[in-house]
């Protein structure tokens, strides 16, 4: 192992290492406080190890990993949700009496996989990530036994994990059949040198696309979602609504945009296909829901199809690169819209899965403007309504499809987000033109979320261009 | 520093730094709030007037502008671009006043939740002066879009009945058309490298006139929802009916002007040859417009109702001004827009005073009002005439204006147009006044009426204003035409090089 090797995995080991010492230290003191605060140390401190690393285009392990920009801006998000979920998680444990220390330790090993997945450049490589991340998150999504819809979205997120997971080893199998190795830098030296059987190669992406297409809820391989996301304690639906997609999405752009843009003709169809459905779908089923949890799942696949519909113009290489960064920024604005609402979700939740139906919201802007301003803002930013992350995001992303000269998917795309304005404006509605007596969890760190995500959407919307700026620079490193 | 006071950003940031200045007032402390959103929007309105001063009105192009870098990486090119010309002064005008009537007229009807409703109105003012003055497409559409959020929160908190369909209608209906503007936005950054303004003007006539078409039409989706135009009317009767009065107005007088000021200030401009080819055809809909209207309003029973289809024919007027593409029509057009703010607000504000008081706005509910409440009747008489056109009277100067634009039109191509429209005046003076009759004359036979106090000095100080213009502008128009002409010949003068250069 050579200095560039532990350097590009620095951060990564540093966040396994103390997830390992906060795990034995949980064990033996059991005070679940000095595990919160030492898994916050334990990010904050791995960010500022992965902020380093800007710039540094790093290669390690013989190019299994590779540290590029577009790795470290992912990382960021990674650690940056995570943090976010201990806030909101550490009262919302204990209001739940579910307060154990393994969550935080499990926490930090499912970051550790994102990490590695947002620096794998080799498909062995993306599976061990794929794995890592996921099973301490099926165990996150059963975190809340006893409760059977807990348990319940434990098992389904494991079985349909485990299920696309089979997908992705399955590709990656026909992959290295097809090229002979398994690194992306290999493949892509391969399909140059006309030396790889294009079918097989292209059969194999598909199954592997098919397979992040699970994780990060893209129709029709996103039935786990409304379950999982209902039955999951609402702080581990949080991270996982950014943090898995985010990964997934980290693995479609590696391997499909660095590493096999020659496939485009092929895979391109797939993914306008799949990118419409989804929009379609995921909007239209959300119209139909009375659970907040079970409309924001729904919401969530939507927006997997707007992240998707960034990746059809991935082959034009003049676009690639646009198209990457919209889907960055993307992702970067539903992570802050995304926690937010969650977080408001999190104050009116009661024990026992009670206050999470809409109805529950009635009387909220009455009673507790701030909190209903919040949620009308994180509505709005969901449906892509100016001045808010959520139409920046938007704005970028529909340039990328148009630049590829999709308009087709892009009328489909602003059609659908009009449905969405339909669900979102609903909870608006019944926040501040229903009456009703909510009662509204009020405890520091919550409220300090839900106020700093909601300034954030709407202040890095006017000023989104040191943003946007971040988000371009943050190029895949090409094979 | 110097950004600060320049007299665009105070006029719409002002209202917005009141609104921010509102949150910190405890909402029990409704006079304090009521006051203190008042006292904005009249500086708000003063500062209008600095920025009047400072208009050349000889200048034919745009003035007082700032140009400032916005969002540029990535291949962006958007800008912090504002400005103003003799094509949007008017109505930052008519915005700047009708915003403090507005909230005078609320000071009894709105009593719930007083501070929400005064910072949504003060939102909703800084958004809708923003439309007018931006100058780069982005920031337009930022604008744009924004104001529906306000709107739709005063309709749906503080309407009728039927409030929260009207306001999910509201949104769903004019989201509609902007999202389909927002691809055409897109297509034109991309394509044309910038989203200023100004610069695609200069640029459009070089787009092939297919294209222009169809970007016409996206932008097109975008407005006539807005203005509405028929047959894309069906949210504004739900709208306005539900909406408190203060909304009304405020809908009515600025709201759908948004949608006439995009044909004048993108769609023509920007795609010159696709307006030229569409003419008559957005002619014809703007005519069956007015007849519609027209005579859909002669079929109302609720008074809020029928002003609503009225501003559907009024605003068929607009359109059909601005279509002629010669001077008259637009300049017609554009003071149009400005008479039927007063008169459709002054009306609406009318409206609210005696539903007020009755807490019914049923026709048959009313009658011989003149003797209980002269002095409402007398008001009720004189914006009734103007909203009908009655020469002396504002509305007349623009419709008339208009016919004679649209009846010497090249781009329409036929003088049946301005015919037809000229029965909609008849219409219009029919259903006015029917209306006036069923309310003020007749016996005065009803218990309840003959109790009705008449107006109090606040409802005539919100009225005084816009009687004071209703006949400045009938009398003595040439001030309001000269801001306007430099620009309006401007454009039309533009349009007439793209036509040349289209045909050779």
């Amino acid at each position: 192992m050579t200095t560039t090797d532990l350097l590009s995995v620095f951060p990564l080991l540093i966040l396994i290492l103390w997830a390992c010492l906060v795990l034995l230290l949980d064990v033996f003191l059991k005070r679940e406080r000095l595990t919160t605060i030492l898994t916050a140390i334990g990010l904050v401190v791995t960010l500022g190890f992965s902020i380093s690393q800007n710039n540094l285009n790093l290669t390690g392990f013989n190019n299994m990993v590779v540290v590029d920009n577009f790795a470290v801006y992912l990382n960021i998000i990674f650690l940056g949700s995570g943090l976010l979920a201990i806030s909101l998680a550490h009262d919302y444990l204990k209001r739940m009496g579910i307060n154990r220390g393994e969550f935080y330790v499990l926490l930090m090993f499912s970051i550790s996989g994102m990490m590695l997945m947002a620096i794998a450049a080799d498909l062995i490589v993306f599976f061990l990530a794929l794995e890592l991340l996921s099973i301490p998150l099926y165990v996150l999504a059963a975190f809340a036994r006893p409760r059977v819809e807990s348990e319940e979205a434990g098992m389904k997120y494991f079985l349909l994990g485990a299920f696309s997971g089979g997908f992705v080893v399955y590709g990656i199998a026909l992959v290295f059949g097809a090229t002979a190795t398994t690194n992306l830098s290999g493949i892509a030296a391969r399909i140059a040198e006309h030396q790889a059987d294009i079918p097989l190669l292209t059969i194999g992406a598909a199954l592997i696309l098919v397979g992040f297409s699970f994780k990060v809820a893209v129709v029709p391989f996103q039935m786990w979602t409304p379950d999982v996301y209902h039955g999951a304690p609402s702080a581990v639906t949080a991270f996982m609504a950014i943090g898995a997609k985010a990964a997934g999405f980290a693995a479609l752009m590696r391997i499909f945009v660095a590493a096999l843009p020659t496939l485009s003709e092929q895979i391109t169809p797939i993914i306008w296909v799949l990118a419409a459905l989804t929009m379609i779908v995921g909007n239209i089923v959300a119209v139909a829901q009375s659970n907040i949890k079970r409309m924001l799942a729904y919401s969530s696949i939507a927006h997997a199809g707007y992240i998707l519909m960034a990746l059809v113009s991935y082959g034009q290489s003049s676009v690639a690169s646009v198209s990457v960064s919209a889907a960055l920024f993307y992702l970067l604005s539903y992570a802050v819209t995304n926690f937010g609402a969650w977080a408001v979700v999190i104050a009116v939740e009661k024990a026992e899965g009670k206050g999470l139906a809409l109805d529950d919201y009635a009387g909220i802007g009455r009673k507790y403007p701030a909190l209903a301003a919040a949620m009308a803002i994180f509505m709005l930013s969901f449906t892509g309504v100016p001045p808010t992350l959520g139409f920046v995001g938007k704005f970028y992303l529909f340039r990328a499809v148009i630049d590829g000269g999709y308009i087709g998917l892009a009328v489909i795309g602003v059609l659908t987000s009009l449905i969405s304005a339909f669900y979102y404006l609903r909870v608006v509605v019944i926040m501040y033109m229903r009456d009703g007596e909510p009662e509204v969890r009020s405890e520091p760190w919550l409220n300090l979320t839900t106020a700093f995500t909601a300034i954030a959407t709407i202040v890095l919307s006017i000023f989104s261009a040191p943003i946007l700026q971040w988000a371009s620079q943050a190029i895949l490193s090409t094979f | 520093m110097n950004y600060l006071l320049h007299p665009l950003i105070l006029v719409t940031f002002f209202p917005l730094l009141g609104s921010l200045a509102l949150l910190f007032i405890k909402p029990e402390k409704k006079n304090t709030i009521r006051w203190v959103a008042l006292i904005t929007s009249l500086l708000t309105f003063i500062f209008s007037l600095l920025m009047l001063a400072q208009f050349n009105a000889n200048n034919p192009n745009i003035q007082m502008e700032i140009d400032n870098p916005w969002i540029n990486v990535a291949g962006w090119n958007i800008n912090f671009h504002i400005g103003v010309d003799g094509l949007s002064i008017l109505l930052i005008l008519l915005t700047t006043l009708l915003t403090p009537i507005s909230i005078l007229s609320t000071w009894t009807a709105i009593d719930k939740r007083v501070k929400d409703f005064m910072i949504f109105f003060l939102l909703l003012e800084t958004g809708m002066i923003g439309v007018f003055i931006a100058l780069d497409l982005f920031l337009f559409y930022v604008f744009w879009e924004f104001t529906l959020v306000p709107m739709y929160l005063l309709i749906g908190i503080w309407g009728g009945p039927r409030r929260i369909y009207a306001a999910i209608k509201f949104f769903l209906y004019t989201m509609a058309g902007s999202i389909l503007m927002l691809l055409a936005i897109l297509w034109l950054g991309i394509r044309q490298g910038t989203f200023s303004v100004p610069e695609l003007i200069a640029s459009g006539a070089n787009i092939p006139v297919y294209i222009q078409i169809w970007l016409f039409l996206a932008f097109a989706a975008a407005f006539a929802i807005k203005v509405p135009m028929w047959p894309l009317h069906s949210w504004l009767p739900d709208a306005h009916v539900q909406a408190p009065t203060a909304g009304s107005v405020i809908l009515a007088g600025v709201m759908l002007k948004m949608g006439t000021y995009g044909f004048l200030r993108f769609n023509i401009p920007m795609f010159p040859n696709a307006a030229i080819k569409l003419a008559p055809w957005m002619a014809l809909f703007a005519v069956i417009g007015i007849l519609y209207g027209a005579a859909v309003s002669y079929a109302q029973k609720d008074v809020k109702k029928l002003v609503a289809y009225s501003s559907v024919s009024h605003l068929g007027f607009v359109m059909l001004g601005l279509f002629a593409l010669n001077p008259q029509g637009i300049q017609g057009g554009i003071l149009q827009m400005v008479n039927h703010g007063l008169s459709t607000g002054a009306l609406f504000l009318l409206v609210g005073m005696i539903y007020e008081r009755r807490h019914t706005r049923d026709m048959d509910a009313f009658g011989g009002l003149w003797k209980a409440m002269p002095v409402y009747g007398a008001l009720t008489l004189i914006v009734t005439l103007s909203s009908m056109g009655l020469p002396g009277l504002n509305g007349f100067v623009g419709e008339f204006t208009i016919l004679l634009g649209s009846f010497g039109s090249k781009a329409i191509g036929s003088p049946w147009f301005a015919g037809f429209a000229a029965i909609g005046v008849i219409l219009a003076a029919v259903y006015l006044l029917f209306m006036f009759q069923k309310l003020f004359l007749g016996p005065l036979d009803k218990e309840e009426n003959k109790i009705l106090k008449d107006l109090n000095a606040r409802e005539i100080i919100t009225m005084v204003p816009l009687l004071i213009l209703i006949f400045w502008i009938g009398l003595y128009p040439k001030p309001f035409f000269a801001l306007m002409a430099p620009a309006v010949d401007k454009l039309v003068a533009a349009l007439q090089t793209a036509a040349t250069i289209a045909m050779h």
